[in-house]
């Protein structure tokens, strides 16, 4: 039988009860909990307080070609438990033209360079990140290449380097 | 035999007459020192190579060294970004002729599966590359038939004054991304840099006879 | 990359003006092709003297958009991809990608399936505990230790290219099954190597384990505190050094780890050489487990029925059965496919290297609408700076030894 992770529900609720009603959902036995965007930060740092110590990602969905999707992009805060072994997702959505969202550095050190990767392949801002710099891209590029509207192969940034012949080397 | 008559010539015991050419292709061939540029996958198979079952020691070449200034031979095993590029043409010109380079894998080849906006499609776009190994990644004996290919070639072909380097008297710009004004081998529609250089290469066209 | 001089604390005034301690510090630039990075990474080391002040790690020298080129692949085809992931233990990806896949689809697999897919993930644990421990002996000049552990990868090698055809780069699972069935060959040298393997496990332990000069350079060095683990997202064999007691397949049993017994390797003290100390002992319970495995291998079917419509029929099914012939054509046909629900689901297994996991959205397409990969090297590598404050230069290669950041999980 396929595991199925420790209920959430008695978490939920002081959530709720903290927070007023958030929507929730569950599939697979994983719940997701929406947060707007403004009550991220004490969300999460209610949720961290309530034992779920261990940050395991921090990721985005850029919902741009997504059926049905009202916002464009979806963060993604995978949080877990050390202790009890519990999950639970939160999900923020924020939209252009400035997806921003406070950084959830101060909580968790291992948010610093997801939140970096965040920022460089999808351009959400975090704000109050220490140092929000691209982590994986050339400093120099401009563009966030994991949104739906930058294409598979780029935009030729990688056919742009000097070449370097027998005759120059 | 020879059509010319030689001068007789005493030549004492373990004197061997050659050409030069021969003599210091036979050195070069047998003493290859490579660097290797691993950076993904093949890197391992790389490692594979030169430790104990495959053992590339013994076809004279397994003195890896990590300064470009001591090899002659640089392996570029795994995909190369376009972060790294600018590092791999960085030591490729920093290591002493006379050099070679092999390009070990699809992706240092051709890019491999990764046809990707950040995976420079081939490093030979952007360097001279002489042996190319296919495989993803390729099994340790095709490095080593790579490594014997080349040393073949290095004996066939190469010369004390390294004449075979001197590419700029027999071919064009040879991997330019541009090579006849107005076709397009790759997509530039959208880059900027590339459409400066394509005008720039339009304006200056010859018209070839 | 440009360090301003702001950021290291220099000041252009001379030495009249008061100099700071700052001054004397010396930029050293580590990587990213430097031999003890194994891999592309790149450091800029602030040294005082020997001793490493401060360390700031830049990556993404092999970003080559693994995320992106999900979005464009199928759930099959994607898996080969995943092999060039974590390239030290591709099998373990291959598990993961598909464990996440059937947690989104919703697929039960057969129990043999479960057994070979733990057989062959713990292989895959060995084979990557022996490449980092190796590479931790190189770097800190055990050159025969790594030797010793190269050639029973090659043996784990051999045994892959027997099962699947490809030494390396396996691409082994499939959605609801695996490529190939385990032949009595397989499962003969999968024996040979169980009966083979603890003796040069033994001879390693023998060569390194109370090392003087081993011990003395990994000892102490590169403390993570529990604490600090938790904090920094620290998983697998790195977090359990510092006492962590988390392990996926102890606390959220996935495969066939439920029934199998086995032992959560810890330690407290969180240095390089505690790190060592927990990868050689998982190695011993890899192979309890792989025992275990290969003794209750389950009878019957890899795959998982044609009512699942996910995995291919066999070719007697496809000759011989309405069904299988329905189900062949439909899984070969673009426009068919899977069933794939409007969902996002993420599920993770315990990779050798820590909590691999995929983050996978599904639009009812047969590729993924987004396919992140929650990578241990990230994390682990973002921790580097805190454990190499205060040693020195040295050490540099014994941390980022024992951390294991293989480049392709890292950047992706």
């Amino acid at each position: 039988m396929p595991f199925t992770p420790p209920p959430v529900d008695d978490v939920l609720a002081r959530l709720c009860g903290r927070f007023g009603s958030l929507e929730s959902s569950v599939f697979r036995g994983q719940t997701r909990v929406i947060v707007p965007a403004e009550a991220s930060f004490d969300v999460l740092s209610f949720l961290k307080e309530t034992g779920f110590d261990l940050l395991v990602d921090v990721t985005c969905v850029d919902y741009l070609e997504y059926r049905g999707a009202r916002h464009r992009y979806g963060l993604v805060y995978l949080l877990a438990s050390t202790a009890t072994s519990q999950r639970l997702t939160v999900r923020v959505f924020v939209d252009d033209p400035r997806p921003a969202v406070r950084s959830v550095v101060p909580l968790w050190g291992a948010a610093n360079w997801l939140e970096r990767e965040v920022w460089d392949l999808f351009g959400i801002r975090f704000e109050g990140h220490p140092d929000l710099r691209r982590l994986v891209m050339p400093e120099e590029f401009t563009a966030h290449p994991l949104r739906k509207d930058y294409p598979l192969q780029g935009r030729g940034e990688r056919h742009n380097f000097p070449v370097i012949t027998r005759d120059h080397s | 035999m020879a059509l010319i008559q030689q001068p007789r010539l005493e030549l004492p015991e373990n004197v061997v007459v050659g050409r030069l050419d021969a003599l210091a292709n036979w050195c070069r061939k047998n003493s290859l020192w490579p660097m290797p540029f691993a950076t993904a996958c093949c890197g391992i198979e790389l490692m594979a190579t030169g430790a104990s079952k495959h053992d590339l020691a013994r076809f004279g070449a397994e003195v890896f060294r990590f300064s470009p200034r001591q090899c002659d031979l640089m392996i570029v095993a795994g995909r190369v970004v376009m972060k790294m590029l600018p590092v791999l043409q960085r030591i490729w010109q920093q290591m002493h002729e006379p050099k070679w380079c092999i390009s070990m894998g699809a992706c240092a080849s051709t890019g491999g599966v990764f046809d990707t906006y950040a995976v420079v499609q081939g490093i030979d776009r952007f360097i001279p590359v002489d042996m190319y190994v296919p495989g993803c990644p390729p099994r340790p004996e095709q490095l080593i038939q790579a490594i014997i290919d080349l040393q073949d070639k290095i004996q066939r072909e190469g010369t004390i004054s390294g004449r075979e380097f001197d590419t700029a008297g027999r071919q064009l710009r040879k991997r330019a991304l541009v090579e006849h004004a107005g076709v397009l081998s790759t997509d530039a529609s959208r880059n900027p840099v590339l459409q400066r250089e394509l005008a720039a290469a339009a304006e200056s066209a010859v018209p070839r006879t | 990359m440009s360090i301003a001089p702001a950021e290291f604390g220099t000041t252009s005034a001379g030495p009249e003006a008061g100099v700071r301690s700052e001054d004397y510090l010396w930029t050293l630039n580590f990587g990213p092709q430097h031999p003890a990075t194994h891999t592309t990474l790149r450091l800029v080391l602030k040294l005082d003297g020997e001793r490493v002040v401060d360390a700031m790690p830049e990556m993404g020298y092999l970003h080559s958009g693994f995320e992106k080129i999900g979005e464009h692949l199928t759930f099959n085809q994607y898996v080969t991809v995943t092999d060039r992931m974590n390239y030290i233990s591709p099998m373990a990806n291959n598990v993961a990608w598909h464990h996440a896949v059937e947690a989104l689809l919703g697929i039960q697999l057969t129990p043999r399936c479960t057994y070979i897919r733990t057989i062959i993930a713990e292989l895959a644990r060995i084979s990557d505990h022996l490449l980092c421990n190796g590479a931790v002996g190189l770097d800190t000049g055990a050159f025969t230790f790594f030797l010793y552990g190269f050639y029973q990868r090659e043996v784990i090698y051999d045994i892959f290219e027997t099962l699947c055809g490809a030494r390396f780069t396996n691409s082994y699972t499939r959605v609801g099954g695996a490529s190939q069935d385990f032949t009595p060959l397989v499962i003969e040298k999968i024996r040979t190597f169980l009966r083979t393997f603890p003796k040069t496990l033994d001879d390693m332990e023998r060569l390194l384990t109370r090392n003087r000069i081993f011990v003395d350079r990994t000892k102490g060095v590169g403390v993570l505190s529990r604490e600090e683990a938790i904090d920094r997202g620290a998983t697998g064999p790195v977090a359990r050094a510092s006492g962590v007691t988390r392990d996926l397949r102890k606390d959220e049993p996935y495969l066939a780890y439920a029934d199998l017994d086995f032992k959560i390797c810890c330690a407290s003290a969180g240095d390089c050489y505690a790190r060592y100390l927990v990868r050689m002992q998982e190695m011993r319970e890899s192979l309890r487990i792989v025992a275990q495995a290969l003794d209750n291998l389950p009878a019957g079917p890899v795959d998982v029925g044609i009512d699942q419509r996910v995995a291919r029929p066999t070719k007697q099914q496809v000759y011989s059965t309405i069904e299988g012939t329905i189900s062949h054509f439909e899984l070969s046909m673009s426009n068919r496919g899977f069933e794939v629900p409007c969902e996002e689901s993420y599920a993770a297994i315990e990779a050798p290297n820590g909590e691999l996991g995929f983050y996978i959205v599904g639009d009812g397409g047969e590729s993924a609408y987004r396919a992140r990969c929650r990578p241990p090297s990230v994390l682990h590598f973002s921790i580097f700076p805190q454990l190499i404050r205060g040693h020195t230069l040295s050490d540099v290669v014994a941390v980022l030894g024992s951390l294991n950041i293989i480049a392709a999980e890292l950047d992706r």
